[in-house]
């Protein structure tokens, strides 16, 4: 699974960290989301998956 | 077309008026009319205060959908913007009724307090607030109104310490929120209201210029410095995050527990759990099943825009009604059945697209540290009146109960 982030989309609603702590995070000064690891171990594609269905903006998206 | 009108001349009765009534005696479910509508179809129209019919949209899938889109627009002053009341152009509450690239960029000056981490760390004081607002009335008097007691002061306290709001003002503030959200205020009140609300951030503004402190607004004052923007737009900002802080989170607290004391197995397995994880899904499936915001998110399209074999016409009005959307069978298998252990995190309850509820990680925390707390240090709570007695605030574009008053 190979994981994109559109930050200029990105509304830091945090969803992503929420559902995906590994593979999300914020960056302190605006909660705009970054990419800790765009290829995350099959053990956590669920939650990567359900990261990108909750992100209110579209923000995320997957290559599988 | 003549063909659409009955004999007397006029248009058949198939629109149906908007909002729409709940049932007696069913205050957590959306009007059996709402429902109606659903099984309809997916978007149909509805009538509103002011005679214009827009679009209704009820249903998961469609309400993300357009919300998401780009060519949907959130400015009250669009030709076509279902208004649930009569607005001036004063009525205006910052960004939540703009359009990118305006809405980004002032949200995004207002966004690094809420990251999860930022939000995380102030469980500690968040739960020190929940314990001593517990404290005082275990030792008061009983049977006490939970709105007054805790459910209001809770998050007013929260939303004062992180904004730099003086929580003495509390009584000023949340009177004039009150008249802002309610249904029936007149244009002439709800702008009155709204320029009291921002004559207050404005002084506020004032003194954190000269005076910054350890707050948002202290923040903001940077930004008017250099330049980034008016005062006027961090008194409107101010505006917006007071009353969204307080309102949303104290009547999801108080018809929260209401819900809780009719569903007592639900309250019975929160009360008894150590598992942060089922406290967290509860939080969730509460605001799902209740969603306190019923008078749906409302948006006007900016194009045509074609969506479930509707067009939608450029101009044409549009209501996500995320109340019966949290409630679409599709998304939540058995919608009206209140289970806290099924997985609810994909709910609308605080929208959807780039207006989803900035504040909703904190609401969030704030929630479970009630849940996880209130009926733990009060096992015995109890309704102190009938359900039948309760107020319920069928008049306010925030749905929640006017008092509750409980024992134990």
């Amino acid at each position: 699974m190979k994981v994109i982030i559109d930050q200029d989309k990105c509304v830091a609603s945090g969803q992503c960290v929420v559902a995906a702590a590994d593979v999300f995070d914020q960056r302190d000064e605006d909660g705009i989301a970054v990419l800790l690891n765009s290829d995350p171990p099959a053990e956590q594609a669920a939650d990567v998956r359900h990261a990108a269905a909750v992100c209110p903006a579209l923000a995320i998206h997957l290559e599988e | 077309m003549t063909s659409t009108l009955n004999p007397a001349g006029e248009h058949p009765a198939g629109i149906p008026d908007y909002p729409m009534a709940r049932a007696a005696g069913c205050p957590f479910d959306p009007p059996p009319a709402l429902r109606a509508k659903q099984e309809e179809g997916p978007l149909t129209k509805v009538r509103l205060w002011d005679g214009s019919t827009p679009w209704l949209v009820t249903r998961y899938a469609e309400q993300r959908a357009l919300l998401a889109d780009p060519r949907v627009s959130a400015d009250v002053t669009r030709p076509g913007y279902p208004s649930p009341a009569p607005v001036n152009g004063s009525s205006k509450i910052s960004f939540i009724l703009m359009d990118d690239p305006e809405h980004a960029r002032l949200r995004r000056m207002v966004t690094a307090p809420f990251t999860i981490k930022r939000v995380e760390s102030l469980r500690p004081a968040v739960q020190k607030i929940v314990d001593e607002l517990i404290d005082d009335m275990l030792a008061g008097p009983k049977p006490v109104d939970l709105v007054e007691a805790f459910a209001l002061p809770m998050p007013s306290l929260v939303i004062c310490e992180l904004l730099g709001v003086p929580y003495a003002d509390h009584d000023f503030f949340q009177e004039n929120s009150k008249t802002i959200i309610k249904r029936d205020a007149t244009p002439e009140q709800r702008s009155a209201a709204l320029g009291q609300l921002a004559g207050y951030l404005d002084n506020l503004l004032g003194e954190k210029l000269t005076n910054p402190g350890d707050d948002m607004l202290s923040r903001l004052t940077e930004r008017i410095k250099i330049g980034e923007l008016s005062r006027q737009e961090a008194a409107q900002m101010g505006v917006l995050l007071l009353i969204a802080g307080h309102e949303t989170t104290a009547n999801m607290i108080a018809l929260g527990t209401l819900a809780l004391l009719e569903h007592p197995g639900q309250l019975a397995l929160l009360r008894d759990t150590d598992d942060e994880k089922l406290v967290t899904s509860a939080v969730e499936e509460l605001l799902r099943y209740l969603h306190i915001t019923h008078n749906g998110r409302r948006r006007a399209a900016l194009e045509d825009i074609e969506i479930a074999g509707q067009l939608i016409r450029a101009g044409d009005g549009l209501i996500m009604a995320n109340d019966i959307g949290n409630r679409d069978p599709e998304a939540f298998p058995d919608p009206d059945r209140l289970d806290i252990q099924r997985d609810a995190r994909h709910h609308v309850a605080f929208g959807f697209g780039v207006h989803q509820c900035l504040g909703q990680p904190l609401a969030r925390l704030e929630l479970q540290i009630v849940y996880s707390t209130l009926y733990r240090r009060l096992p015995t709570l109890r309704l102190a009146t009938d359900l039948e007695q309760i107020p319920f605030k069928h008049d306010g574009s925030v749905y929640g109960v006017y008092e509750l008053p409980v024992t134990w």
